[in-house]
Parts: C-alpha cells; structure tokens; sequence
C-alpha cells in the first residue's frame, strides 16, 4: 500500500486508541481531509522542483510504534549536550521518556505536547496558539496535525528567563522494520521573555526512519529565541521539518541549523515578522557526502515596517551530494525602512556534487533595503598551498580551509558548549585531527 | 642543501622558469632580483611544490634528495619554509591555533607527539618577543584584516616557530615601513646559522641592506642572467635591469 493511503486509513484507529473526544479531534479531521487532498509534493511543484521524495516515501513505515523500554542514557549520552545543565525532552520512537528526561513547571513549563493537550490548564495556550500559524503549501503540515499527539510544549512566561537551555530529542530505537515518526512541537514565549533550545532528531540503527515534524514558535513583544537544530543524523533516516516562527514588536528570534548528515533533510524554515523592530536570524552550515541530501527552504516575510532580517548559509558538498538553497524574502507594502540580507555560500568539492541555490526577492515597499548574494566555487588553491607550505596535509589543510568558510555562522553561536560539538562534529565528520581545538 | 639544474617550469603551457641553475650551501644567504614578471615568484613556488606549474625539464635537490615528486607539506616537512608576499587569511583560526596545527603537522611527520601545551607557549612567548609581537595579536584569525606589515611579520613569526633550513622571502619587504622591515630583518638574521641558508626574492635592493647577502642573481626572462656579490645589487638599483638582457649573455 501506498504511504498516503496507509496514513489516511490508520487515521480512524489512530483517533481512537488515543482521545477521540479531544478538543483537536475537528482539527484533525479537518487536517487529514486537507492531506488527503493534497498528498505528498511531487518534483512538478516548484518548490519541490530539486528534492524527490520517492525512495524516501517507499518504506512500509509502521505509523504505530511499540513503546520502547530498554534504552538507557548511555546509549544516547554522546548525542546531547551534557557538558552542561539543560532541561531535557527525549522521546523514543515518538513516545515520551519520562526516565530520560527533565521537564519543569516552576516559573517556566517545559513539558510535553500530549498532556498540554488534554489538560484544560493549558487549553488557553493552546485555543490561542496550536495551529495559529502554520502553512498549508504541501501536505506534511496538515498531516502532522492530523497525527498530532506528541512532542514539545514550551511556555515562557512574561518577563521569565529560562535558566538553561531546553533539549529536545527525538531517538529513533529501529525496533520497527520502518518508522515513521511526527513530533509536535509548540514552543510560546511571552512578553520579555528569554529561551534557547536545541533540536536534534537522531536514529540508534539502519533501520529507515522518516520523521515529519512541526514547530510553531511564538517570539512575543521583546522577547529572545535562540534556537539550534543538529541535523547530523544516519543514511537511513530522512527528516522533513516544518518550522515556523511568529514574531512581535522588538521581539529577537535567531535558529541556527547545522546539516552534517541524514538520507534526505528538507527544512521548511518560515518567519512572520508581525511587529515593528523584530530582528531575525537564519543560518546554517551544511557539510555533507555519498548521496546526501539537504533542502533549505526559507522564508521571510515582512509584514511590520522597520525590521532586520538576516540570512546566511554556507554549504560544503562533496562526492554525490546534493543541496539546495531556496531563499524567499517578501517585504510587504507596509514593511517600510526594512532590512533583509541574504547570503547563500557553496563549495562543490567534487565533479559529481550540486548544489541547486535559488535567491528570490519579492518587494513590494519602495523604501526598504534588501541584498542578497550567492557563490558556488572551489576550495582555493592558493589557500590550501599556502596551508601545505606550513606542513599541514592536503586533508587537513581541506578541513581548516572549510572550517574557516563556515566560521562566519559559528561565531553567532551563543552557547559555547554548542560551539564546541559543532566544531567536533565538523572535525569529526571531515576524518580529520588538527593539533588543536578549533 | 639546495641545487636546482637546468630547471624549466611551465603554467598553462606558457614557459615561466627556462633554465634555473641555483646552489645554496648551508650558512648562505642569496637574493634573486629582477623586475616584474621574469619569474622570481614563479621559482619560490615551484622549489615549495606549488602543483599548479609544471616542471618540465631538470632537477631539484634538497640535500642530495630529489623534491620532484614530494607534496608541498613533504618538502615543509625536510624543512623548507616559503614566506609568502600575499598570506592567506583564515578567518576562525587564530594565529595560535594554526601555528600549533602546523608545528604538530610537522612533528607527526617525524613520528613524534604533539608538542606539549606548555613547551608550545614558551615557544610562542620567546619568538613573539623576538618579533615584537603583541600578545593580542596571536588570539586574532590568521592574516584576517591584517595590515601588510602583520602579515609580513606573521610570516616571519611562523618561520621563526619552524626553524626550517632553508627559508625563502618572497618579497618579504613588499608592503613594509622601514622599521616594520628593520624588525623582519632583525629576525630573519637572528634566525640564521651555520647550518640553515636563506633565498630572498626582492625588487629592491633596501632589504639587502638589513639582510646581507653571500651572492645576488639577477633573473630576467625566466633565467638567471648574471650572479655576483653583494654589490651587485647596487649596481642594479642605480643601472636597472635593462643593461642585463638574456640575449646578450
């Protein structure tokens, strides 16, 4: 059976083993009848014009996985941040481990998306926000929403720090032949408020995994989001992730996303600039080989006069990889004396790499500034002589010059700690020692 | 330590280098002068193993070994240094960081540990003295808005960091102020001794002032056309070039 007939038909059964009489049932409902009707995106979609999804949607992903006891946290230690106290929400195979993680709902709540959604507590936030502000372009959205049931519910109250950064991880154990996993996450920070969160979604084994998630972040009046995602994931697992950020006045929301890894990564990454003064950040460092895939589809649009957004991605693809870069900025009528900056760097290290970069500005305010800019090149050879001529080897020497094209975003990491897994993932995945820590 | 026979190299087929005769003893210090373009630069590159040229005839040896077939980072490795006139910048790596990966680079080369933390700041103190460099100046990315005269003396604080036995300056005075230049000639010649041997490529014949030279050739069209002492090169700066043409040697 064809995927999207497997999910329209699990969908009944899926209502029922969980809480057909939940507040979202309609929504659901409503949601799968929108997935029915527009399915999985094809090549012919503009949009989609790079990315296939064909080997990717061929697996009989098993749409209810068995819960899964037996992982321990040594067995997941090396994929979090643990040099540092964070808040932590692990699931595995979609479901939530309570023994595993640490929520909190002392001045902040840090918990999960299920009981959010079925205790009346929350309901406010989530009658206000769940669903507020997501698109409806391909069918992966509404059919999250339809199979929404897990994942991430964060709220920062008006004027509260989160006093560590919040972890979430989604582990994929490879207990099923195939899985397919859809977490939801719902991330409201208030008035005045400050988060950082980092996102990774990681598979423990070969086993094809295909993870379809949804964020909705809500950056309110002069509040921060600093927000990472750690794409660094196994050949066998694909990730389609959905995020979009709403942001108010003097509201600063800056996401960080580093592509080392995966079958097929696609990021639908959208911002909504709803309030005068946002500033937003988007940038990424992809590094990737063999037949890796990563799609980075921005967008950016201004709504509000006299907001900042700025974009940076650097892309480093060698053997048979491919990337695309979609960047879309769209300034508003009424988003006067805006400024949108867009940079989109690649280096193709072999004959067999693409790289498919597509800048586009659409402006309809005659008083903004907007730039955008956009290479593919090489890696220099008089820089990687220069390096040789100091006795450091041609892979090595490769490695300096790639950290060095990326270094512009990492500087613009504010966790340290962050900075350094980068930095050691990079190394690592380059095969390379390089006689000091970068 | 260096003979190089009979060298010819070639770019895009276009021959550059038409026949180098050169022997470098240790303990000497030669300059190559010449104007622009007669392929000076050209030399240094290819002794270094830039792979970009061709060498398409003769012989390059470095104490009794062919370097023909060695990778730039080999013949760094047997301990040539070449000083570049325009240093790459390497944003993210500071000038510490990369003077470590090289050093260790080297030391692995020779099968050896990674230089201790401590042994390698006693290092880095005692030739950034010796250079009058500036402490701060090590934690920034390397050549990255670096005036002329940082790069230059960058590039010397590397060689000094290296020990090589052959060093060349390719146009090291290039860029510089004449105290910028009496500090880079000030190190290069507490860096010399019986043992190591220095090339210098310059236009000018004001470096030799500082570093003074066993023997100065004269390079024009691809060839040394005429070696001498020292005070060839002020014979030079006052005749020019004009009076050396290749054909009438």
């Amino acid at each position: 059976m064809e995927l999207k007939d497997k999910l329209v038909s699990s969908f009944l059964a899926f209502e029922e083993a969980f809480d057909v009489n939940s507040d979202i049932h309609e929504l659901r409902t409503r949601s799968l009848k929108e997935f029915e009707q527009l399915g999985f995106p094809s090549k012919k979609e503009e949009a989609w014009k790079y990315t296939s999804l064909n080997s990717v949607l061929k697996p009989d992903y098993s749409v209810f996985p068995k819960k899964e006891d037996a992982i321990e946290y040594r067995d997941i230690k090396k994929y979090l941040i643990h040099d540092i106290d964070t808040y932590n929400l692990i699931f595995i195979d979609g479901i939530y481990s309570s023994h595993l993680s640490q929520t909190t709902h002392d001045k902040i709540d840090v918990c999960l998306m299920s009981s959010a959604l079925n205790k009346s507590k929350y309901k406010p936030v989530i009658d206000n926000y769940f669903n507020k502000i997501v698109s409806k372009e391909n069918g992966f959205t509404p059919l999250n929403t339809a199979f929404s049931k897990e994942g991430a519910f964060i709220h920062i109250h008006k004027n509260q720090l989160a006093d560590k950064p919040i972890q979430i991880v989604n582990f994929a154990t490879g207990n099923e032949a195939a899985l397919m996993i859809q977490p939801r996450n719902l991330i409201v920070v208030d008035e005045n408020a400050h988060v950082q969160i980092i996102e990774r979604h990681q598979s423990l084994t070969d086993n094809p995994v295909l993870t379809n998630s949804v964020t909705e972040i809500f950056v309110a009046k002069r509040a921060v989001v600093d927000y990472y995602k750690i794409q660094n994931d196994r050949d066998s697992a694909s990730l389609i992730d959905n995020t979009f950020v709403e942001q108010k006045e003097q509201s600063n929301c800056s996401l960080h996303t580093f592509s080392f890894g995966g079958k097929l990564t696609r990021n639908n990454l959208n911002f909504y600039q709803r309030g005068e003064h946002s500033d937003s950040t988007l940038k990424g460092i992809t590094i990737i080989e063999d037949k890796q895939h990563v799609d980075h589809n921005t967008l950016v649009h201004h709504i509000s006069p006299n907001c900042e957004s700025h974009q940076d991605y650097k892309g480093i693809f060698a053997e048979n990889s491919t990337g695309v870069f979609n960047g879309k900025v769209l300034v508003d009528k009424e988003a006067q004396k805006i400024n949108a900056f867009q940079s989109n760097n690649n280096i193709l290290l072999d004959d067999k790499a693409t790289i498919n970069a597509k800048p586009q500005l659409e402006i309809f305010a005659d008083d903004v500034k907007c730039s955008h800019g956009c290479t593919i090149g090489q890696l220099d050879q008089d820089s990687l002589f220069y390096l040789r001529s100091r006795g450091i080897p041609l892979k090595e020497a490769k490695a300096l010059l790639m950290y060095a094209f990326a270094n512009n975003v990492l500087e613009s990491v504010k966790i340290p700690e962050i900075k350094k897994r980068i930095t050691h993932e990079i190394a690592q995945k380059l095969g390379v020692s390089l006689g000091f820590d970068l | 330590m260096l003979k190089i026979k009979n060298l010819h190299a070639s770019i895009d087929n276009k021959e550059i280098l038409k026949g180098i005769n050169l022997e470098i003893n240790p303990g000497e210090v030669h300059a190559i002068m010449g104007p622009n373009g007669s392929g000076k630069s050209t030399l240094s590159s290819v002794i270094a193993g830039k792979e970009e040229f061709e060498m398409t005839r003769g012989e390059i040896k470095f104490e009794g070994e062919d370097l023909t077939e060695l990778d730039p980072e080999e013949r760094a490795h047997k301990g040539i240094f070449l000083s570049f006139q325009y240093p790459v910048e390497i944003p993210g790596v500071s000038v510490t960081n990369f003077i470590k990966a090289s050093i260790n680079a080297h030391r692995k080369s020779q099968g050896l540990e990674d230089m201790k933390a401590n042994e390698m700041l006693k290092l880095i103190r005692e030739k950034s003295e010796m250079l009058e460099i500036d402490r701060k100046f090590l934690s920034r990315s390397l050549n990255q808005g670096f005036s002329g005269g940082e790069k230059k003396r960058n590039e010397i604080f590397q060689m000094a960091m290296l020990n090589p036995k052959l060093a060349i300056l390719d146009e090291t005075d290039s860029g510089l102020d004449i105290d910028a230049l009496k500090v880079v000639a000030n190190g290069v010649n507490k860096l010399r001794n019986k043992d190591n041997a220095v090339l210098l490529i310059t236009h000018y014949q004001r470096l030799l002032d500082y570093i003074v030279p066993d023997v100065v050739h004269v390079m024009v069209d691809g060839k040394i056309v005429k070696s001498g002492p020292k005070e060839l090169a002020y014979e030079l700066e006052e005749k020019g070039y004009d009076w050396l043409k290749p054909e009438q040697v």
